[in-house]
Order: structure tokens, then C-alpha cells, then sequence
């Protein structure tokens, strides 16, 4: 009983020791595009840098946080899913930066020049899309709600899955030639789902 | 990335008299003008013994900062009514050598300059074959060598919804086109692009849509006229392995892709040729590709663009005019044209 319960401190003390350095690590993308923006690196299409940049940020703190579930399984650690909000909601702060910088940089507020682009370019519309279902995922991310909506967090927030999707999609359609690096994407979510496929899962 | 100062510029505008003889010179090429007032330059190539042609070897990025300058008729006021001149603030050079469109060289914008260096450039030759009473395999010193250099500063507007204002240094494509002799037959011109994979790491990728060499094309009347123009140079200096070099074509009316890079053959032909982007996407990219404000394109509206350099406070939006500004000189090629259709 002792040693279960100095364990279960332990497991917690890992817990709150790792939450201050997984947040500065995930902090850092922001801070490097801070510093880029005040010395002046961005280029000299700093629209172009600044959507491209957090939209690539976005993709990358989506699959990390779907990559904490297997993650878990295949060790047997609870750490990892103990930092999945975390991370899940800095998919949401880095896709926030990414349709404000579109907001401002491509249609300077215009919320009608806005909903053209939501209207008439598709790869804009799926974007827009897994962007709302992340703020929904974010919205219901604190413990409270989550027991305020029992059952049905868990089916809102299997959402997640169509939001990866739609990002894939999102760069597969602004693919203009080279195919690349939205292959690459698609391989990584196609891993991540398989990792969750039950007996691959029993099998650990 | 080191973006340069201001300050730094006249360093790299100095050329040892050593590398600049050891380079190939268009000063020679284009001797014809020697001793002229207008010449623009600081060394005269004439007096040079090099005859290597025109062109460069393998070479690191920042070699290019010492591209030899060229003798060449300034752009002045006088020719703005004409088009080939615009006072239009000048995109600061560093910006247009550091940010293109270049995919054989990968599609970030940044790669062209990181990656282009491993383009050898020289010996280079062009094969121009087709409808033309003078077929071969033209020496872009045969090319260059009987034609004046001149300057034009022109928009340059890309399909992605940004511009530049950029001087160039050429030769008119018409008086190019000249020398081959086309004949009745010839109603179109196209071009094509280096293919050389084991350069070109674009070329490369597994999972590229492109069929290589990338290939453009005009109607030879569009050819013909005064504003298109066979570039070897910009910003006074030879043109950088990013830009093209060392022959690119330069049409200011019609978006970026048009105007090829790394030209290695000129074919003319009765039927309008295949281009590389309309193979792609003909949905996309007509084979005209005139700047039109309202034709929008599928991933982009057309209607503004950003004049870069662009910062975040200042997006420099302006309005993109048909034909890019150059209505007055081009319209008339297209009188009677549904240009909607035809986009």
C-alpha cells in the first residue's frame, strides 16, 4: 500500500515536473517566429513565411497529439497521454495564428473577402472546416466540460480524426506540383491511425 | 537566412578584375558598342583575352554577389510611354534573387537560391529547330553576340498574387528570332527548359506532377513583339542560376510562369505547343496567361496583389491591371478574343 502510493506520487510529480518543460518546448515554434518577425527574417513576402510557417506548426502539434495515444499503448505510460491537452491545444494556438495571419494578411479583415475564399477555393473551405472542429475540441478541453457532456465528449471529440483528415486535404489540394510533402503528411496520419487498430494494440 | 544590408551592397558589386576576366564576358559579346556614351559598366571586356562563352561553371551561392556587370543601353524615361520603362520603385535586388519560383530546383521559395549553384551553366548551347530556315545547335555566344544589349525595368506579376518591378538586361526576342530565319509555317514559338536531373534536384522527386522539361510557348506574334524579351542579365549584372541563367524569357504582360527559365531549346511549329502547366491543370493555366484581374484563378483571386517586398504593417496591396499595365502596347494582339475563355 505504501509503495503504491509513493508510486502514485512519483507518477504524479513526473506529471507536473514535465507539463512546465513540454509547454516551453512546444512554446518555442511561437518564439522563433516572434523572433523572425521583429529582426526581420520573415523575407520579403512575409505573408507567404507567416501562413506557411503556422500552418506547418499546426499540422505538426495535430499529429504529435495524435501521436500520444499509441504512444502510450506501446509503452505503457500514462505521461503520455497526461500531456495530450496540452499539446492538442497548441494545435489549436498554432492553427488560430494560422487563419488569423490568413484573416489579416490575405483579406485584411474583409469578412466578405473572407467567406469568398471560404466559398470558392475548396483547399480554404476543408481548412476552415478542421479549424472549427479544433476550436470545438478546444472549447471542451477543461475537465468540467468534459463531465458536463459525459458521454458525448468522447464522441465529440473522435472528431479529431476528421479535422487530421481535412488538414491532409487542406495541403493536398494547394499542392500546385510537387505532391511531396502532402504524401508525406498522408503517410504520417495513415501510421497514426494504423497504430490504433485494435490487435495491433492487443499485441503489446 | 543572411539577408543583406544595404550596406553591404557595394561590396558585392566590386569584381576583382581576375575573377572578371576569368568569367566569361558579355562585354566582348556585345562589343559592338564599345566606346559609346551609354555604356553602362565598369570594366571593358573588350580589352579582354577570355573568350570563354557566355555562361558559368558550378559555383557556391555566393559567388554569384560577384557576377561580372554588362555593358548594355540603360532604360530611361523616355521609353515609359513604350512600356519598357516604369518608375515604379525597384524590388531591392537580394529580394528578387532570394525569393523565386524555380521547381526544378524544389518548390519553397527559398530553394532556387539554396540549390540552383549545382546548375552548370557552362558550356551552354540552345537547339532551335522546327519551322525556321536556320536550324542548329546555336552557342549562346552566337546568340547573344550580334544583338545590343538592352535594359528594360518591368512588373513582373506571378500567378500566386504577388509582383515585382525588376531591370532586365536582353535582347528583343524578335530580333533573336530574326537570325533563324522562321518560315511562313512558324505561327507559334516554344521553349524548354534544362533537363538535367543529376542538377536539378527538383527534377528528382518521387512525386513530382511536372513531366519534365518544363516547357512555355507563345504565338509568334506575341513573340515578335517589342516587349518580349531574351534575358542574360538583371540589375545590371549577369542573371544568377536562380533567375534563369543564363538565358530566360521575360513576357511583363502575362503571369510569371510564362516568362521560362534556362532556356535550351527554341522550336517553332504550326499548331499551338503543349505547356507544361496546362498539361498539368488546363482548368488552372490557359495557354495565354494574360494578367487579368478578372479572371480569377481557382486557388487565387487575381483582382490585387502584394508588391513585394511587403512587410506585415505595410502589405503593399495594390490592383492588378489588365495585361499587368501593358494594355496600350498588347491589348491589340488580342482584339476580337474572348479573353475569359481564352485565359
Amino acid at each position: 500500500m505504501n509503495s503504491n502510493n509513493s508510486l502514485a506520487k512519483s507518477a504524479s510529480a513526473l506529471r507536473w515536473r514535465s507539463k512546465p518543460v513540454v509547454f516551453l518546448l512546444l512554446v518555442l515554434p511561437f518564439l522563433f517566429l516572434l523572433q523572425q518577425i521583429f529582426t526581420g527574417q520573415l523575407g520579403p513576402d512575409p505573408a507567404e513565411a507567416l501562413s506557411r510557417q503556422t500552418g506547418e506548426w499546426a499540422i505538426r502539434m495535430l499529429f504529435l497529439t495524435l501521436l500520444m495515444t499509441p504512444l502510450r499503448r506501446f509503452t505503457g505510460k500514462p505521461l503520455f497521454v497526461q500531456q495530450r491537452r496540452m499539446i492538442g491545444l497548441f494545435a489549436f494556438f498554432y492553427a488560430l495564428l494560422h487563419v488569423l495571419t490568413f484573416f489579416w494578411l490575405y483579406t485584411a479583415w474583409q469578412l466578405s473577402a473572407l467567406l469568398e475564399e471560404f466559398v470558392q477555393r475548396p483547399y480554404i473551405t476543408v481548412g476552415l472546416v478542421a479549424f472549427i472542429i479544433l476550436c470545438l475540441l478546444a472549447l471542451t478541453s477543461s475537465h468540467a466540460a468534459r463531465r458536463r457532456l459525459k458521454r458525448n465528449w468522447q464522441r465529440l471529440h473522435k472528431f479529431v480524426y476528421v479535422a487530421a483528415l481535412l488538414t491532409v486535404t487542406h495541403v493536398w489540394w494547394q499542392s500546385r506540383s510537387d505532391l511531396t510533402e502532402a504524401v508525406v503528411y498522408a503517410v504520417i496520419l495513415l501510421l497514426l491511425m494504423i497504430a490504433r487498430v485494435p490487435r495491433i494494440n492487443r499485441a503489446h | 537566412m543572411l539577408i543583406k544590408k544595404p550596406s553591404d551592397i557595394p561590396t558585392s558589386e566590386i569584381t576583382s578584375e581576375t575573377t572578371y576576366f576569368k568569367r566569361r564576358s558579355l562585354l566582348k559579346s556585345a562589343g559592338a558598342i564599345a566606346g559609346s556614351a551609354a555604356l553602362f559598366g565598369c570594366a571593358d571586356g573588350a580589352a579582354s583575352s577570355a573568350s570563354k562563352p557566355l555562361g558559368s561553371s558550378p559555383q557556391s551561392p555566393d559567388t554569384s554577389e560577384a557576377a561580372a556587370r554588362l555593358k548594355y543601353l540603360p532604360a530611361n524615361k523616355s521609353m515609359a510611354a513604350s512600356g519598357l520603362y516604369t518608375d515604379e520603385t525597384l524590388t531591392p535586388e537580394d529580394d528578387v534573387k532570394s525569393y523565386c519560383n524555380f521547381y526544378e530546383f524544389g518548390t519553397g521559395k527559398g530553394d532556387p537560391k539554396r540549390y540552383a549553384h549545382q546548375m552548370t551553366t557552362e558550356p551552354w548551347s540552345v537547339l532551335v529547330d522546327g519551322a525556321v530556315g536556320k536550324p542548329g545547335k546555336y552557342g549562346l555566344e552566337d546568340l547573344v553576340k550580334p544583338h545590343q544589349l538592352e535594359e528594360r525595368i518591368y512588373r513582373f506579376r506571378c500567378v500566386e498574387a504577388w509582383s515585382m518591378v525588376v531591370p532586365w538586361v536582353g535582347i528583343p526576342l524578335a530580333s533573336m528570332i530574326k537570325q533563324f530565319e522562321p518560315t511562313g509555317s512558324a505561327k507559334f514559338v516554344s521553349f524548354e527548359t534544362l533537363y538535367r536531373p543529376d542538377e536539378m534536384r527538383g527534377q528528382r522527386s518521387a512525386f513530382g506532377t511536372i513531366e519534365w522539361p518544363y516547357r512555355e510557348g507563345l504565338r509568334l506574334d506575341e513573340a515578335m513583339h517589342p516587349l518580349t524579351l531574351m534575358v542574360v542579365g538583371m540589375y545590371g549584372k549577369e542573371l544568377p542560376n536562380q533567375n534563369g541563367a543564363p538565358l530566360r524569357l521575360m513576357v511583363p504582360w502575362k503571369y510569371g510562369f510564362k516568362s521560362i527559365k534556362s532556356v535550351v531549346r527554341i522550336h517553332f511549329s504550326e499548331k499551338q505547343p503543349a505547356t507544361s502547366w496546362n498539361i498539368l491543370s488546363p482548368r488552372e493555366y490557359g495557354f495565354y496567361s494574360n494578367v487579368n484581374p478578372d479572371v480569377a484563378h481557382p486557388r487565387w483571386s487575381q483582382a490585387t496583389e502584394r508588391r513585394l517586398p511587403s512587410t506585415l504593417l505595410n502589405q503593399n496591396r495594390i490592383a492588378t491591371r489588365p495585361f499587368n499595365g501593358y494594355g496600350d502596347q498588347v491589348a491589340s494582339l488580342y482584339s476580337g478574343m474572348n479573353l475569359k475563355r481564352f485565359f
